[in-house]
C-alpha cells in the first residue's frame, strides 16, 4: 500500500440480496475514518471484484452479507483474489452465524463484523487489514471483530 | 431470493441462494405442488414479489384455472410494488417505465377478472428499513401509491374501478406515537389526494387500508429474547393505529430465519394483544389526544412538503417526480443519509438501545438457530431440469415469441401471455429473461 494516499476500500454486495442499508452506513463511516471509497455496490460477481481491485488498486475488500449463503460466497470471493495472485484481504459484514466463524476464517476471510460492532471497531478493522499487505509476513490480530 | 428477482434456480447467480430466504418457485409446477391439496376459492393467499410479480401471478392464475377454481373466486394480495425497490429493497431488474407497465398491466387484469386480490400492496416497511424516518416513509410510500393511480388512470382505468383494491403496509418501530400518528396521518392525506386530486367518489376509494410489520431492524443480535419485549410494543402501536392486519416479528430475525418456536411465540404475541387486552374493541382510541393529534398534524404538514418537492420535480404529475427523483438517486440518498444518522444516535449514546449501547451486561447466549439443507438446492434443481425435459418445447418457444413480441406494444395487457406460458411450465427467469430483451435491466446510479 503507496504511504502516498489513504487506504482504498471497496465495498460490494454479492449474490442477489438488495438490502445495502449496512453497505452505505459502513461507507459513511470509513469516509469518516479517512478511508477512500470504491462504492461497487449492488449484485457484484467474484470476477467483477476481482477486476475492480485490480483496476482501482484496493487494498481491503469489504463484502456485505445478509442472505444465509456466505459459506458458499465468502470464500469465493477470496479465492477469486488469490487466483489472481492478490494477497488483498477481505472483511465480511453483516448476519454471520458463530457456528459459522471458523469455516469462514479457514477460507481465508480477514474478520466478520456482525451485528453491534461500533464505528470505532470498523475502522480498526480495516486498519488493521489494510496493514497486513505492509510486506508483513506475519498477519496481525485485528483489532476488533470476531476473528 | 432468486425468484424474487425473476432468476431460476439454475441460474448461475442463484448459487447458494435457492431456497434459503424463502421458497423456490421456477415454474407453475412449483406453484401445483405448493397448493397441492388447498382449495384457492377458499383461501386468502399473501405474495410478497414484485420484479417478477406479473409472472408468478400468472402462475397463481394458472393453478386456479388448472384445479377449476373460478378467477372471480380468487382471494389474496400480491406486493407488485416496483417503485420501492428502486428506492429501498433494491430487488429490481427492468427500469422505471417498463416496471410500471407491469404493475398496471397486473392492475388491469385484476380489476377486470381477479375482483377479491389486492393487486398492489404500496409498501413503506421496505423503506423504513433501509433506514428512512418515519417521515420518510409515510410520505414516500404515498407518493409511489399516487403515482400508481396516475400510472392506471393514464392505463384507462377509472379511480373508483381499482382504488377499492390498492393496499398499503407500513412498518412498526420503536418510537411509540410517532408510529400511531404516521398510520393516522397516512390516512388523513390519502382520504384528501382521492378525493381531491383524483376525483374519487366511492368511500372505499378513499379508505387507506393497511397490514403492519413490526421493525425487523430495531431487533438486536444481543440479548435476542428481549426482542420480544420490542414485538409486543411496536405490535400494540400498529393496533392502536388501526391496522387491519399484522406480521409480528420472530425474537431470532437479527440472527438468522425464524425456527418453528420464535415464529409461534411472535404469533402468540399479537394473540396476547388481540384476545388479552381488549385494544381491538375500539377505533382510534388515541384521537382527540393533544400530543397524538399534533404528531399526526406535525409528520401530515412534513409530508406534504415531501409531495410539493416530488410534484415540483414532475412538473405536476407525481409519477414523474417519482421516478426522476429515483434516476437520480435522490430516494437512496435520503434514507442513507437516514440510516447513517440513525446509526451516529446509537454511536454516540444518544439513543438507548437495550443490549446494545446500554445494559450491556447479561445473558448472551445464542437460542439455536434455522438451518436451511443445502440439499434444498439440489432437490430444486433435479426438479427444475425434469420439468424442462418433460416440457413441450415448440410451444415453449411459441410463448417466448409471443411474450417479447407483445411487449413491444406498451398498449397490450401482458397477462395474457404469461398465463399461457406458465401453463407450459415456461421457467420464470425465461419469462423474464424475454422481457428483458425487451425492456433492457436497470443499474442504479452510483451514489454513497
Amino acid at each position: 500500500m503507496p504511504d502516498d494516499r489513504p487506504v482504498r476500500v471497496l465495498l460490494a454486495k454479492v449474490g442477489l440480496d438488495g438490502h445495502d442499508r449496512g453497505l452505505r452506513v459502513v461507507a459513511r463511516i470509513l469516509r469518516d475514518g479517512g478511508f477512500e471509497i470504491v462504492f461497487a455496490g449492488l449484485r457484484q460477481t467474484t470476477e467483477m471484484i476481482t477486476a475492480s481491485v485490480i483496476e482501482e488498486d484496493v487494498d481491503v475488500v469489504g463484502v456485505s452479507m445478509h442472505n444465509g449463503a456466505h459459506l458458499t460466497l465468502a470464500p469465493a470471493v477470496v479465492a477469486s483474489l488469490r487466483n489472481a495472485g492478490l494477497d488483498t484481504p477481505v472483511v465480511v459484514g453483516g448476519i454471520v452465524p458463530d457456528v459459522d466463524l471458523p469455516k469462514m476464517l479457514e477460507a481465508g476471510i480477514y474478520a466478520v463484523l456482525g451485528p453491534g460492532a461500533s464505528n470505532a471497531e470498523v475502522v480498526a478493522v480495516v486498519k488493521a487489514a489494510a496493514a497486513t499487505r505492509d510486506g508483513a509476513s506475519v498477519k496481525p490480530t485485528p483489532a476488533g471483530g470476531r476473528s | 431470493m432468486p425468484t424474487l428477482l425473476g432468476r431460476d434456480s439454475d441460474d448461475p447467480l442463484a448459487k447458494g441462494e435457492v431456497g434459503r430466504a424463502g421458497v423456490a418457485v421456477d415454474t407453475q409446477a412449483d406453484m401445483e405442488t405448493l397448493f397441492s391439496g388447498i382449495d384457492l376459492g377458499t383461501v386468502s393467499t399473501s405474495m410478497t414479489i414484485n420484479s417478477a410479480a406479473a409472472v408468478i401471478m400468472a402462475m397463481y392464475v394458472g393453478v386456479g384455472d388448472r384445479t377449476g377454481v373460478a378467477r372471480h373466486a380468487l382471494s389474496g394480495t400480491i406486493q407488485n410494488d416496483i417503485l420501492k425497490e428502486y428506492q429501498a429493497q433494491k430487488e429490481y431488474v427492468f427500469p422505471p417505465r417498463p416496471s410500471v407497465r407491469l404493475v398496471t398491466d397486473l392492475m388491469r387484469f385484476a380489476t377486470a377478472e381477479l375482483p377479491r386480490w389486492h393487486p398492489v400492496s404500496i409498501s413503506g416497511y421496505h423503506i423504513r428499513e433501509a433506514g428512512s424516518t418515519a417521515t420518510q416513509e409515510l410520505a414516500f410510500t404515498l407518493a409511489n401509491g399516487f403515482a400508481y393511480v396516475e400510472a392506471a388512470l393514464a392505463a384507462g382505468l377509472a379511480v373508483d374501478e381499482f382504488a377499492p383494491r390498492l393496499s398499503f403496509f407500513f412498518n412498526a418501530h420503536m418510537d411509540f406515537f410517532e408510529e400511531i400518528a404516521k398510520y393516522r396521518a397516512a390516512r388523513r392525506i390519502w382520504a384528501r389526494w382521492m378525493r381531491d386530486r383524483y376525483g374519487a367518489t366511492d368511500g372505499r376509494s378513499l379508505q387507506l387500508r393497511f397490514h403492519t410489520q413490526t421493525a425487523g431492524v430495531s431487533l438486536t443480535a444481543q440479548q435476542p429474547e428481549v426482542n420480544m419485549a420490542r414485538v409486543a410494543i411496536e405490535a400494540l402501536s400498529a393496533v392502536l393505529g388501526g391496522t387491519q392486519s399484522l406480521h409480528t416479528d420472530s425474537y431470532d430475525e437479527a440472527l438468522a430465519l425464524p425456527t418453528e418456536r420464535a415464529a409461534r411465540l411472535a404469533l402468540r404475541t399479537q394473540q396476547v394483544v388481540a384476545e388479552e387486552t381488549g385494544v381491538v374493541h375500539v377505533a382510534d382510541p388515541l384521537g382527540g389526544s393533544w400530543f397524538v393529534e399534533s404528531l399526526t398534524d406535525e409528520l401530515e404538514s412534513q409530508a406534504e412538503s415531501i409531495f410539493s418537492y416530488l410534484l415540483d420535480v414532475g412538473s405536476g404529475s407525481m409519477l414523474d417526480g417519482v421516478i426522476a427523483s429515483i434516476e437520480d438517486g435522490w430516494f437512496g440518498t435520503e434514507i442513507a443519509d437516514a440510516a447513517y444518522q440513525f446509526q451516529s444516535k446509537i454511536t454516540s449514546g444518544k439513543w438507548v438501545q437495550v443490549g446494545v449501547n446500554g445494559y450491556t451486561d447479561g445473558d448472551d447466549h445464542q437460542p439455536p438457530t434455522l438451518y436451511v439443507e443445502p440439499e434444498v438446492e439440489s432437490r430444486q434443481l433435479a426438479d427444475l431440469e425434469s420439468i424442462k425435459q418433460a416440457r413441450d418445447d415448440d410451444a415453449v418457444r411459441s410463448s417466448l415469441k409471443r411474450l417479447e413480441t407483445e411487449a413491444t406494444d406498451p398498449t397490450l395487457n401482458l397477462m395474457p401471455a404469461l398465463i399461457e406460458a406458465a401453463a407450459r411450465y415456461v421457467t420464470v427467469g425465461e419469462c423474464m429473461g424475454a422481457l428483458e430483451s425487451v425492456f433492457g435491466t436497470w443499474v442504479e446510479r452510483s451514489y454513497v
